[in-house]
């Protein structure tokens, strides 16, 4: 899957789940970029991140991301 | 995990949450007392019980202040007197407290906890609920585990049976099975290793609403909502085939291999249900005759004839029956189940009959038992012996509305019944009865006041401040058992308050209503009152006793909304054909 294609999926997957149409994801997106990104939403975007995607992040790797393209990076790595 | 089409995910308990404007629900004080990370559970939990017609006002103490909150009686958790309590303390924790103590304090884990929530209730007021501990099986000593009284395992396992003796002499305690459901739907579904790590919570994203639906289970029955009737569909649903068309012989039923297993597994778990108090009836489209005779003469059939309340077979549409069955039954739609293979069934009732609970079966009826598991839909916070005897008084209810239509005239119906009646206080052994006809009785309740054994017994003994009345109804068809708790205060040397009083529904147009009132008022000229206030305080459900008071002679209050008189020298007796059992 493109890079591109992720964001865009990945970018649906936050819509649907903070309920929020007007959410536009990029690779340099943060929690505080976006309202409702808070500490509580962020454990439900990854868990609901992981059933699209079916995969698993590690818990390294979820403590570590700094912005969404490295979030990308790790389902890009993950899916290939 | 197996799809659950009646459990909703935690998505949408929290669109729920978002989109409904609770201000008409009733409100309900819960405070929640956790050792983890509980903000997403009480998202869940307020969507669970918009779902089930509530608002929850809820009070999340500070993370990890269990102790605390409970044992300073200046806390905040205190200060914000709860109707309902939540305690939920994490198996993690647990297991961390149990790694760091002594090795030869470890078998004593279990009594320690218990002991410290046996102090932790008296300080408690209002009903708590505990969650009991899933089980996490570190494999310190692999299934040796079960041999050593200071493994985590054995520790665990003890805590939990433990927790359920004093659920069960502690009448306020209520414990929610957080284990079952872990036992339901797997460690690795309700426990995210890589959730916990980040966010300390030891609930799975996944596992929210099962906790959520089991937790609101407890507090909805606690306000008097739960289930009490299963209709059920025949054909495909309690055999496998048609029997109109496949015969006696050729439905599929009974033990050994093949489906007819799983129907007769699913009728032994409707029998239990039966002999625990549920009511059970039969809708179906057949002919009557043909659907009764499995019924009758198939020797694998568990269920017999005597075990269903209301048996309706006919070609009507199935929302017509279930109405008649309501009727029949005087319970409200929201206490009903119905269970049928056919989905366009289910749906065309769903539509017409909002309030009834219908499951979506799975198509399998292999599956149908442990989807209904999942569903825990029977639950409730009270059991007396004799609620296995429900059944046979709606069957005698059913008989006595066929005697009815005998006579024409009503007094000449009502002395043929032949009616007695004992009145007596609040003894003992009647205590459960009395406890649960207050937390069940929703139509036939001016006050809605829910009393728990413990408070039936404390009215009983405050002689100075109350006068208690119980009543039972007996008739040639069968005995009818308590059907009437009265509750009067003595609020001043003249006059009485009725505090309580409600009557159970089997009993309506009997008079019940009169002699009752004329037992009361024989105690208040006996005993030197003068007059009798009653109020009624309006809920959704028992707007059919609105102009109860009116119709027994008493005068609306001045300036007191829905508060009325009787003066005791007024009272003019009604003729009543109950006798006053010696």
């Amino acid at each position: 899957m493109e890079r591109q294609e992720i964001l865009k999926q990945v970018n649906e997957v936050f819509m649907d789940v903070l309920d929020n149409e007007d959410i536009v994801l990029s690779d340099t997106t943060t929690a505080d970029d976006v309202e409702e990104w808070d500490s509580l939403t962020h454990v439900q975007l990854i868990v609901e991140v992981e059933k699209h995607f079916k995969i698993k992040f590690t818990s390294q790797e979820i403590l570590t991301w700094k912005n969404v393209g490295e979030m990308i990076t790790s389902i890009e790595n993950k899916i290939k | 995990m197996m799809e659950n089409k009646d459990i909703p995910t935690f998505k949408e308990l929290k669109k729920i949450l978002k989109q409904t404007d609770t201000s008409s629900l009733l409100k309900i004080k819960v405070a929640l007392l956790g050792d983890s990370a509980t903000q997403l559970l009480v998202t869940a939990l307020k969507g669970e019980a918009i779902r089930r017609g509530f608002c929850l006002d809820l009070f999340e103490a500070e993370y990890n202040q269990v102790e605390r909150q409970i044992l300073d009686p200046t806390s905040d958790f205190h200060a914000f007197k709860p109707q309902i309590t939540i305690l939920f303390q994490s198996t993690h924790k647990l297991l961390t407290h149990f790694e760091e103590l002594p090795p030869q304090q470890r078998n004593s884990l279990a009594k320690d906890r218990v002991d410290f929530l046996s102090d932790a209730l008296s300080l408690i007021d209002g009903k708590v609920i505990v969650y009991n501990y899933p089980e996490i099986d570190d494999a310190v000593f692999g299934s040796y585990a079960n041999k050593i009284d200071s493994s985590f395992v054995y520790q665990t396992r003890k805590l939990n049976f433990e927790l359920m003796n004093l659920a069960g002499t502690n009448p306020n305690l209520f414990i929610c099975d957080l284990s079952s459901i872990q036992n339901k739907i797997g460690r690795d579904t309700a426990f995210d290793s890589s959730v916990y790590t980040s966010t300390e919570m030891v609930l799975s994203i996944d596992v929210l609403p099962f906790v959520a639906q089991r937790t609101m289970d407890i507090i909805a029955s606690l306000q008097g909502k739960f289930k009490k009737c299963l209709i059920m569909d025949l054909d495909n649903t309690l055999w496998g085939g048609v029997i109109g068309d496949d015969g006696l012989e050729g439905i599929q039923l009974g033990h050994g291999f093949g489906i007819g297993k799983a129907f007769s597994e699913l009728q032994l778990w409707i029998k239990q249900l039966k002999d625990r108090g549920i009511i059970l009836a039969v809708c179906s489209k057949n002919n009557e005759q043909t659907a009764k005779e499995p019924f009758e003469k198939h020797p694998e059939m568990v269920l017999k004839l005597d075990d269903i309340a209301v048996f309706v077979a006919n070609w009507e549409t199935k929302v017509s029956n279930i109405m008649q069955i309501q009727q029949i039954l005087n319970i409200g739609f929201d206490s009903m189940v119905f269970i049928d293979d056919n989905p366009f069934e289910r749906n065309i009732v769903r539509e017409n009959i909002q309030q009834m609970t219908v499951p979506e079966l799975p198509e399998d009826p292999a599956e149908y038992l442990e989807y209904l598991y999942s569903l825990n839909l029977f639950e409730t916070t009270s059991y007396s012996a004799n609620d296995k005897d429900r059944t046979k008084q709606y069957q005698v209810e059913a008989q006595r509305v066929g005697e009815r239509k005998h006579f024409t005239n009503e007094n000449e119906f009502l002395q043929s019944l032949n009616m007695v009646s004992e009145v007596e206080g609040f003894t003992k052994y009647q205590t459960p009865r009395i406890a649960q006809l207050t937390q069940r009785s929703n139509q036939f309740n001016l006050r809605t006041v829910r009393y728990t054994e413990e408070d039936i017994q404390r009215l009983e003994a405050d002689k100075e401040h109350y006068k208690c009345f119980s009543f039972t109804l007996q008739d040639k068809f069968g005995d009818n058992g308590m059907i009437c708790v009265i509750v009067l205060e003595k609020k001043d040397k003249d006059t009485l308050f009725i505090n309580e009083w409600l009557m159970s529904c089997r009993v309506l147009k009997r008079g019940m209503e009169y002699f009752t009132l004329n037992t009361l008022v024989d105690y208040a000229k006996k005993e030197g009152y003068k007059t009798i206030i009653g109020e009624y305080i309006p809920t959704p459900k028992n707007s059919m006793v609105e102009k109860h008071y009116t119709n027994l002679g008493f005068q609306p209050l001045e300036n007191k909304e829905n508060q009325f008189v009787l003066r005791v020298e007024d009272h003019e007796e009604k003729q009543v054909f109950i006798k006053k059992k010696e």
